[in-house]
């Protein structure tokens, strides 16, 4: 651990995205810059404009259209990053799986938000859990200051082993809210990331190429099954580069998950993002009167890390997972499904339910928190419950 | 030709070297064949110019460029070069292929 005064700034999210993507200083930005997008690429393009940046700055039409320019300048061999939100990922959506099947490094800072219909703005993990089988590596970040450091350590991640990261902060409540970000000097962002080295460039006249041609039966599964081990190899790379960081600059950012007052706990929570936040301070306040109850904050869902969530939660009785999204399946939301899934191996099962909560950015109070640990209790002690709750929704 | 395991590829979905299209003779995919009649020809090169592919062969005559027929290796018989000709020359003409 170095011990160092680190600058201290007052930033948004987005600013703590955009500030990140300066620091980074890539050699292309293709985006669409206004909503459904947050202000982050606008924010850059000023970046841009006053030459604070050597980044060549494309302002497409559509975010179909900013991620296939995204995919031609990293086919070329440039460190490239992106921004989008909510509808603006669902229209990236064809172009995501050929980011991630060409193996490019591309980076999005993305802001969670609600997909329509009804025309919403606001948080909710609907966007990333509908391109959570893209391919991309995904990073939900709990505060702005995860988010800046998460973005830096994107760029490494990705390079290293040549697949696409979007890391994610929930709308306006972290996008849009003002917190201190521990920042690190420029200097120390270019050195760290280094130089992209990659995997083939279109624009490499010495070995000439063909990127993307028809594959049929006769080679796409053997092409899918490259990109799954890389998606499984990333797993060592995520843990190496955070890891490495946390050394190098004097943090202690989680991996792929957080524990938080998990050590003797006898049920717990599972949630992801902003709402950790809240869910921390609630497994203070039921702690303080004597439960034995702990939060399991999940970081990076894409890879999703199975196995760390069957030793963590293999000592307790009850589990409520906590989702910002609905797969509208009948059977509850995308982080649920895969948490329970990861439990099926253990010899006794703890019991396990679903909070489905803020859609749309329906708020999160700490009444509602509290109200989930106290129903996870009930389920610990055999009380019979629907394995799918709605947290916050008038009946 | 043994086809490669997923661990034998390169990653990233793309060929190295090329011309990949010189390997693939497409010329299997046709259902009709153009014909090319030498007599008639005039070397005026719309066929040349207009073919898809680039299935025209010219041939060097005494310093000029001459049409000299066609590379059923790859021509896939769209039939363009037969409807180009002038029809006052008429010097290509489609047949069926016999499959």
């Amino acid at each position: 651990m170095t011990e160092k005064e680190r600058t201290k700034m007052a930033l948004t999210g987005n600013e703590a995205f955009a500030y990140a993507m300066k620091q980074i200083n890539p050699d292309v930005v293709a985006a669409y810059p206004i909503t459904p997008a947050t202000e982050i690429v606008q924010i850059f393009a000023k970046y841009v404009s006053d030459g604070e940046v050597d980044t060549e700055f494309v302002a497409v039409e559509s975010e179909h259209s900013a991620m296939s320019a995204c995919i031609g300048a990293s086919a070329s061999g440039a460190r490239v990053i992106t921004g989008t939100s909510s509808q603006g990922l669902a229209l990236m959506h064809e172009m995501l799986y050929i980011a991630s099947a060409l193996r490019l490094p591309i980076v999005l800072a993305e802001v969670n938000r609600a997909l329509s219909a009804p025309i919403n703005i606001h948080c909710d993990h609907s966007d990333t859990m509908g391109s959570r089988d893209a391919g991309w590596i995904q990073i939900y970040c709990e505060n702005a200051n995860e988010g800046y450091h998460t973005l830096i350590q994107a760029v490494r991640i990705a390079e290293t082993v040549n697949l696409p990261v979007m890391a994610t902060l929930d709308g306006f409540i972290i996008s849009h809210e003002m917190e201190v970000v521990e920042s690190l000097d420029t200097q120390e962002v270019r050195e760290f990331i280094g130089k992209r080295k990659p995997l083939y460039s279109v624009l490499d006249v010495e070995k000439p190429i063909m990127v993307g041609p028809l594959d049929l039966t006769d080679y796409y599964f053997e092409h899918k099954r490259q990109q799954i081990e890389a998606m499984k190899k990333s797993k060592a790379v995520i843990k190496e580069v955070i890891e490495e960081y946390n050394t190098k600059f004097g943090f202690d950012f989680p991996v792929f998950i957080e524990t938080y007052r998990m050590e003797d706990a006898e049920y717990a929570i599972l949630a992801m993002s902003s709402a950790a936040g809240t869910m921390k301070e609630a497994v203070d306040i039921r702690r303080s009167i004597g439960e034995k109850v702990g939060l399991v904050r999940l970081k990076v869902f894409r890879p999703f890390p199975f196995e760390l969530l069957t030793e963590v939660f293999k000592n307790v009785k009850a589990i409520g997972v906590m989702d910002r999204s609905d797969s509208v399946n009948s059977m509850g939301g995308p982080v649920f499904n895969e948490v329970r899934s990861s439990l099926y191996e253990l010899e006794t099962r703890p019991r396990i339910m679903n909070f489905v909560f803020g859609l749309g950015g329906r708020d999160f109070p700490m009444e509602d928190a509290l109200h989930i640990i106290d129903r996870v209790k009930e389920l610990k002690d055999g009380k019979k419950l629907d394995f799918v709750e709605y947290v916050g929704v008038r009946e | 030709m043994k086809k490669k395991g997923w661990k034998e590829l390169p990653e990233g979905c793309f060929i190295p070297g090329v011309p990949t299209s010189q390997d693939l003779k497409t010329g299997s995919w046709r259902t009709s064949k153009p014909v090319w009649d030498p007599n008639k020809c005039t070397s005026c090169f719309l066929c040349w110019v207009y073919c898809p592919d680039n299935a025209i062969i010219l041939k060097d005559v005494g310093g000029d460029p001459k049409v000299s027929g066609i590379n059923y290796d790859y021509c896939k018989g769209c039939g363009i070069c037969a409807d180009v000709c002038p029809p006052k020359v008429k010097a290509i003409h489609m047949e069926r292929e016999e499959l």
